[in-house]
């Protein structure tokens, strides 16, 4: 397997302003080189999910994208915490716990990571106090 | 019906017209962005009271042919110019969000 195209990304902590525009500029990055609008679709709304996340929920975080030649997307998003408590609560549809603040943002509707699960082909989460990451993988 | 007809039909205040011909294929009304997020189709009129930069990256990533405020809803104006860079159209309603939606259907979107 060889990774055709790779590509770094950093959502920075409390950045509101720029909230979801690495999704975006995956989105056209991919949609550049011809990815089906369908699955376009699936991978963004999960990195809007995740990026998302990250500024109301971490620090901040990195996000790496691997376009590899079996046909396949991986994304891993990584932040530095403060981690998740929880994470079969945090799996919950409905349960968040985002603060006012976020809410009326429009934001904590408690389907963040459920909705990421499901748009995606393959889903892992590992958290700690030390940070969380998420990795998805997308069938071309 | 293209968003120029659809000012011209409802009077709708246009606060950013960046693509005044984009096609009007359906409406979706919300205001959690995850919920628009995972249901809002391309094409789509998508009416909401949400007024922060958020709505644009949403906006652009379920590519909607246009935002429609409802009434009272006030878009700040980095939103609209962020918006305006990104050639997107945004009207402002002069009606509750219930009406809203009942104009769109009216006009058979």
């Amino acid at each position: 397997m060889t990774v055709l195209l790779h590509e770094d990304y950093i959502v920075e902590r409390g950045d509101f302003k720029n909230a979801g525009k690495v999704s975006s500029t995956i989105k056209e990055k991919l949609k550049m080189i011809g990815i089906d609008a369908k699955i376009l679709r699936r991978i963004s709304i999960a990195c809007y999910e995740a990026e998302i996340n990250m500024l109301i929920h971490a620090w901040g975080g990195d996000i790496s994208m691997d376009v590899s030649d079996d046909g396949t997307v991986r994304f891993v998003f990584k932040d530095p915490g403060p981690g998740i408590p929880d994470l079969d609560d945090a799996m919950t549809p409905g349960y968040s716990t985002a603060s006012d603040d976020a809410r009326e943002m429009g934001f904590g509707a408690g389907m963040g990571l459920p909705n990421i699960k499901k748009v995606s082909d393959s889903f892992d989460i590992a958290s700690s106090p030390e940070g969380t990451t998420i990795t998805l993988g997308f069938h071309l | 019906m293209k968003i120029r007809e659809l000012v011209e039909k409802t009077g709708w205040k246009p606060l950013v017209l960046g693509d005044p011909e984009a096609e009007v294929k359906g409406g979706f009304a919300g205001d959690l962005l995850s919920w628009v997020m995972g249901n809002g189709k391309p094409g789509e009129a998508w009416v909401t009271v949400q007024v922060h930069l958020n709505v644009i990256a949403v906006s652009g990533l379920c590519e909607f042919s246009c935002i429609v405020l409802c009434k009272g809803a006030v878009m700040p104006e980095d939103v609209t110019a962020r918006a305006g860079e990104e050639g997107m159209n945004i009207l402002c309603s002069d009606l509750p969000a219930y009406e809203t939606v009942k104009r769109l259907v009216e006009l058979g979107i």
